[in-house]
Order: structure tokens, then sequence, then C-alpha cells
């Protein structure tokens, strides 16, 4: 038979009674309790940079972002690399993956007297619309010049929905350099 | 075979027929005799990837994408007879070797092979061996998208490259003509745009110099391509080495939406596409009709489109004031327009219809003449002279179905008397529509004189500028509709975006002026463009049973007129010299 019959345990006086139980996990709670008055709860200070009262990080007044790991999906931004180009050519691939059309570029040819008129193209428009993103990363894995990454940032505001809008010079500020990435577009091509 | 001399073979029916039979990956079909292998697989329905055929073009056979396996049955010993199996086919014996499907003709009883060991590994290596020098150009290459190379580079490509040396380096970047700019490293040395320049706008001007992985395309030294044909290199180029100006990055491929339509800045009314997004055109391109444009188009005409949100448009009604333009709304104009018109006689209107309008257009000027009982109804004609190519030397694209709807024979001829009239004062007001007077020979003091005139533009002109109310019109992009080329072909327009701001399909505005001069309700007008065309198939016995909804993408012929293309003319000959396949 694939039954098995299983004995419920039999409860001790005190265990029906409750109140022991309920007596240790209050005191449990005032432990803690007595330790955040004192600034003492353990990993605090540590791990999340909060005052110690209590484990609540005292946001904004207090804040994670040195403890941001790398990986960290924040405001899409552009980069520019080592040597100060603008790694985007507008090939609008991340406007094409974006799930919620958050991207919008419009493209345009760079004057043969610039110094990398050799790349040919770069965005002229480049706006990422924060009201619609949704911080998926598709941008940053679709792109194929490596022009684009989910940066730090992540308290975007705006009083109005324009503000929301970051375009092209704002994404390069909050962006910044990134070196050592791949780049074809160096002297053998 | 015991019963062959009592049942006839398959190839002795075939032939009766002048087919051969063959075998394309297993299975049997009939194919005309002479037909190249790489169309005789189309028709079996088998893909055969290719860059430097093209079926308009002669076939050098220089590319090598189209290599697959073939096989013949075996020539017979001295004396021995053929053997057929039980369906009456021999025995096929496959060659070692692969041969190019674009340069040879089928046979009876040959067998293809698409697909299998062999035929992979010569694609994997041709398309091994044309990425070699490639640029990783695809994120700033306009041909990205619609590109050859990437398109069977997924398919026979491999993920990385073993090309350990440094790529060859050619010109990039190279602007070889007005329109045209042109990217060496791309080029696969395919030859197509070597070949159209030579035989079909023959205006040889491009061609290979240096030798090996150093082949490059170039322009003949001091020479520019500037042919008024050159752009269709652009179209033709598998990849992206040649690339239009006016196209360039301007926008990705892959966010265009396609609608099928037809030029019409002539008579040949070429068949396109109309490339948009959102409410922009971005490009126009030949869509090939054999019986009209083949598969190619003039510059001029590919680059001469109206944009909805070009800064010329009209977008709203104007109505003149103190000699000043006001805009002002749809009911109150149409209104406006009513008044004023019944304040003439039926012989002191006259009506500009045009050549550019579609018949649907045409239908809605002719009632309206009827409604003022005027005869003074005319196109205005615009002849140059033809290109001997694909440019009509009639310039109005519907002149044909002008006469037709209208029922005159020359849709011109009382353009004299309206002229005559208006010089003389007879005639007082003139409702105009798509046609600049002063470009058709009316003076200014000419239209001055008048004491009403009413137009229906899309784009601002001087008649525009001189009338009492101008109505904002659609473009040809913008609207449905049919018009009949000087073949006396009947094809249809499709609206590739909407006319922008206030501005209306013209139809519409001449349908609601009748309205608000009969005073008619609205439900007595067409309400929509199919029921307009519906309405004309019934009156029109040349247009019997033909509608927007039947009428197909590549026209039919319903009027014979005895004009031929001649562009056309020479591509026929060339079929019949067994030049190109056609
Ligand atoms: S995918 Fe990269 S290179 Fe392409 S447009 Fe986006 S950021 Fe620019
Ligand atoms: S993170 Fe996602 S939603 Fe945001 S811009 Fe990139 S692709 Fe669009
Ligand atoms: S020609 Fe094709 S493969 Fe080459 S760079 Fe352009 S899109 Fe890419
Ligand atoms: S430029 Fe284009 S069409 Fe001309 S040979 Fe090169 S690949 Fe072929
Ligand atoms: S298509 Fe046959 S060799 Fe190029």
């Amino acid at each position: 038979m694939a039954i098995i019959k299983i004995k419920r345990p039999q409860l001790t006086i005190a265990e029906k009674l409750y109140l022991p139980a309920v007596i240790k996990g209050l005191s449990i709670t005032l432990g803690h309790a007595i330790r955040a008055v004192l600034g003492k709860t353990p990993g605090a200070k540590r791990n999340f940079n909060s005052s110690g009262m209590g484990i609540t990080m005292q946001y904004p007044e207090t804040k994670w972002d040195d403890q941001l790991p790398d990986y960290y999906r924040g405001v899409p931004a552009l980069v520019t690399d080592e040597k100060g180009r603008e790694r985007c050519v507008s090939c609008q691939l991340c406007e094409f993956i974006c799930p919620p059309k958050a991207i919008a570029i419009i493209p345009t040819e760079i004057e043969s007297d610039d110094p990398w008129a050799k790349v040919e193209k770069r965005p002229q428009v480049f706006d990422i619309d924060m009201t619609r993103c949704i911080y998926c990363g598709m941008c940053e894995e679709v792109c194929p010049e490596q022009a684009i990454y989910l940066r730090q940032d992540y308290a975007m505001t705006g009083l109005s929905r324009a503000e929301m809008v970051n375009d092209k010079e704002r994404l390069y500020e909050i962006g910044g350099v990134r070196e050592g990435l791949v780049n074809k577009w160096n002297e053998i091509k | 075979m015991s019963d062959s001399t009592t049942t006839k073979l398959p190839k002795d029916t075939a032939a009766e027929k002048g087919m051969v039979n063959i075998q394309v990956d297993g299975h049997w079909i009939q194919v005309p005799r002479g037909t190249r292998m790489i169309e005789a697989c189309k028709l079996a329905e088998k893909e055969v990837p290719h860059y430097c055929y093209h079926p308009k073009l002669s076939s050098p056979g220089n590319c090598r994408m189209c290599l697959v396996q073939m096989g013949m049955p075996p020539r017979p010993n001295p004396g021995e007879e053929p053997s057929y199996d039980e369906n009456g086919f021999q025995k096929i014996s496959w060659m070692p070797r692969p041969v190019i499907a674009c340069a040879n003709t089928v046979a009876e009883n040959m067998g293809i092979r698409t697909k299998g060991d062999l035929v992979e590994k010569c694609r994997e290596g041709v398309m091994e061996f044309l990425l070699i020098n490639h640029p990783l150009d695809c994120p700033i290459c306009d041909q990205a998208g619609e590109c050859g190379l990437q398109e069977f580079s997924v398919q026979h490509g491999k993920g990385s490259s073993r090309f350990k040396e440094d790529k060859v380096k050619k010109p990039k970047n190279v602007k070889i003509g007005p329109r045209i700019r042109l990217d060496d490293e791309r080029c696969i040395m395919c030859s197509r745009c070597i070949r159209f320049m030579d035989e079909v706008a023959q205006e040889p001007v491009l061609g290979f110099s240096e030798r090996g992985t150093h082949t490059t395309v170039g322009v003949y030294p001091g020479r520019e391509l500037d042919n008024n044909y050159g752009l269709n290199t652009v179209d033709l180029c598998p990849v992206g080495a040649l690339t239009s100006n006016d196209f360039r990055f301007q926008m990705r491929t892959w966010f265009l939406k396609e609608t099928p339509s037809i030029d019409t800045n002539c008579g040949t009314g070429a068949n396109i596409i109309i490339w948009t997004r959102g409410n922009k055109i971005f490009r126009v391109t030949p869509r090939q009709n054999d019986d009209v444009n083949s598969c190619w188009m003039p510059d001029s005409h590919r680059l001469s489109y109206t944009c909805p949100s070009h800064d010329n448009r009209l977008s709203a009604p104007l109505i003149k004031a103190d000699g000043v333009h006001e805009e002002t709304c749809w009911s109150n104009s149409i209104a406006a327009a009513g008044e004023a018109i019944k304040q003439f006689e039926g012989n002191e209107i006259a009506i500009i219809a045009s050549g550019k309008q579609t018949n649907e257009e045409l239908f809605m000027m002719r009632t309206l003449a009827a409604e003022l009982s005027t005869d003074l109804i005319s196109i205005i004609p615009h002849t140059q002279e033809s290109d001997k190519m694909l440019i009509s030397e009639d310039r109005n694209p519907n002149t044909t179905g002008a006469g037709l709807i209208l029922g005159l024979d020359d849709p011109t001829e009382k353009l004299a008397a309206i002229k005559d009239g208006i010089c003389n004062g007879s005639i007082k007001a003139v409702i105009a529509a798509s046609e600049d007077l002063l470009d058709a020979g009316f003076s200014a003091d000419d239209i001055d004189g008048l004491e009403l005139l009413i137009s229906i533009f899309n784009t601002t002109n001087a008649t525009a500028q001189a009338s009492d109310i101008v109505f904002p019109g659609a473009s040809s992009a913008e609207k449905r509709g049919s018009m009949i080329n000087v073949t006396g072909r009947l094809q249809k327009l499709n609206a590739a975006c909407i006319p922008p701001a206030d501005a209306r399909d013209d139809w519409e505005i001449i349908s609601d002026i009748i309205l608000a001069i009969t005073g008619e309700t609205p439900e007595q007008a067409p309400l929509s463009i199919d029921q307009l065309s519906e309405i004309i198939s019934n009156n029109i016995p040349q247009l019997e049973g033909k509608n927007l909804a039947n009428i197909s993408e590549l026209g039919e012929v319903i009027i014979d007129t005895n004009v031929t293309i001649p562009l056309l003319d020479r591509e026929t000959q060339r079929i019949a010299q067994g030049e190109i396949v056609g």
C-alpha cells in the first residue's frame, strides 16, 4: 500500500496552554527593540549603512549607493570610450528591441572634418523616456557597439513628463566614460 | 521496358509540349525547355541562394553562390538500350563536382540537388570567402535588414572568422555620383551594377579594376554615375556597397512599412513601393511589373515624393478676405464655396480638372460639372520629350483615365474654349484642382479678372495664392484610387500616409462642394471611396466590374492604346535573343 499513516504528535500540557510560546515570541521582539534603541541592531551599519536604529535604512538620508554591485541595473545611459569617442553609431537596434518603446533615435551622418568621420554615423537625437523604461537591460544586451549600459543611478525624478525624458547630452552625462571595451574602430579596422 | 512501344515515355509527352522532365530534390517536375536551372528550382519552390544572377541582366556566373549538384543519365554503352524505371525515368548518375544553377539550362531527365553535403559545403565555402575581407559595418550599413550577405551568412556562414590576417583596405564612402555613395569594402564583386549600367541604362560608366582580392568597383575616370536610372543600381546591389544619398542614414529598413502603389510623375505609372514610418515617407523603390516598368524606375521620379510633413503643404481650408487668406474650418469653407458658386450661371463656370487626378476624383469633377450644368471641363496637357526608357512623353499619369471618365476622346479639347472664355469675360468662375493655372498657360491678368476662383491643392503655388477659397487636398501617397496609364492599364494607388492636419482626400472635398450646391444630405453622396468606385464601375462600361477592391496590384489592361514602353520593347528583344531570362 502506498498510503502511510502518520500519528498526530502528543502535545504536552505546556504546549496545550499556548502561553509559554507567546511569551517566548514577545521576549525576542522585546530583545530586538531594546537593541535597536541602543543602536546595536546586528549588521545594520555594516550591511545597510543605516543609523543602527533598527534594520530600516533611512532613505534618502542614508543611501546604499556604494554597496551597489557592478551588475546593478539602473538608468540606461550612453557611454564614451577612453578616446572620448561617442560609441553609439545609431544602429537603432536598441530602439527596435526596447519592449516599452522608450527609446527614440534620429540618426545622422558624421561631418567629413570630424576626427571620427570614418565611423560615418552617429545619433543626432537620442531620447530615452524614463516614464516608459522598465530597466530590463535589453538595450545593453543588443547593442553591437557596447555603447549603452544600465548604470548605477536609480533615482530618476521629474516634475513633468518632459523632464523624465533623458536626451543625448544627459545620457552621456549619466553614462560617463567606460574603459576597456572592444574597439573595432581602431587603426587596423 | 517491354511496353515502352505501347505507352509513351514521360520524355516524349513532355517533348510534345516543349517541356523537359527534371528531378529537383527527389521530385519530378516538368519545366519549359531552355529554362535556367535556378529558375527551374524556383518553379519547384526550392531556394537557391544567389548574388550575381538577376533575371533582367546577363548571367556572368561570377559569385558562385548558386552552386548545386547536378546529375544526368549515364551514357549507354555502344549497342546498349537506355533502361527506364517503372515511372519511365532513367537512373540519374550524380556528378562529383557542383555546377552553377544560374547560367546552365535544364535537360531531359536531369537531376538537381539543392540540398545535401556537397551543396552545403560549397555554400559554406563561398560564404567564408565572401566574408574574408568584409568589414564589420552592419551597424552603420544602410543595407542591414535587407542584405543578401546577412541573410545567407545566417544560413550558411560560420559564427566566427578563421581569417587571422589583416583585411584588405579599399576606398570607403566614395561619392561616385550626385545621388550615390560607394563603399568598396562591402562590395562582393557580383557585377550587377556594372551590367545594369551597360545593358539597361546603356551608359557603361562602372567597371572593375585590379585583380583578385584587390578587385574594386569604380567609375570610369573623369565620369560620374549621374544617369537618371543610376539609383536602380542601389536596389540591385545585394549588399550595402551602393547606397542612396537620399535615404542614407535616414532610417533602418526594419522600421519601414511597405505600401504598394504607383508613380504619378508620368503616364507610364511605374509600380512602386512607398516605404514609411509613422506619417513620413523615407524612400520610394520600384516594384516589379513586367508590363509596365520591369524592375526599374527613373531617379527623378523616385526622389519627387511629397511627404505630409513638407513645409509647403496646405493644412487647413483658406478663405480670402480683403486680399489675405485666413484659415477656417471645413463647414464654413464648404458652405462659402457653395454660396459663391450658386451666384453664377452654368455657362459662366469652368472646371479645370487634372490628368494627375485619380479616376474617382475625375468622376466627382464630372458630377460637379453636371450639377452646375456646364460642359466647360478640361484637363491640362503636360507633354515633354520621352527619355526613350520609361518616362512617357505624357507627364500626366492619368490622361487615358480622364478621357474615359469625362467621356471625351481628347480630355483637353475644351481647354481652348475655356481660355477664350476667361479672356473675353464670359467665364466668371473657375474651379481648379491639382493644376497650377499660371504654369498651364493662363496669364496672371486672366486669373485676376475672374470673379471667383476655387481651388484644391496639396501644396502651395501661385494659383492657390490667387484663389478666393483654397481647399487642402491629399498627395498621391495619401490616397486610394485608380488611374489608367498610357498603355491602357488600370492600376491602383494605395494610401501610405494620412494627409497632414486638416487636409482631406480630394474626392471628399469635391463631394462636399456638390452637396453644398445641391443642398442634398450627406447620405445621398458616396460614403466611402469603395462605394464611389462601385458607382463608377456601374457608370462607365469599360470599367464594369472593376473596383478598388478587385484591381490587382499589377493592374490590368482595359483599353487598347497601341502605346508601348521603349525599355520594355528592348527587354522583350533581349529575351527573344536569349540574352536574359526576363
Ligand atoms: S544599440 Fe547601441 S549603437 Fe545601436 S543605437 Fe543603441 S546605443 Fe547606439
Ligand atoms: S532598459 Fe529596457 S526598457 Fe529601458 S530603455 Fe533599455 S530596453 Fe528599453
Ligand atoms: S553589406 Fe550587409 S553584411 Fe556587409 S556591412 Fe552591410 S549589412 Fe552588413
Ligand atoms: S557594388 Fe554592389 S552591385 Fe556592384 S559589384 Fe559590388 S556588390 Fe555587386
Ligand atoms: S548567381 Fe550563379 S554564379 Fe552568381
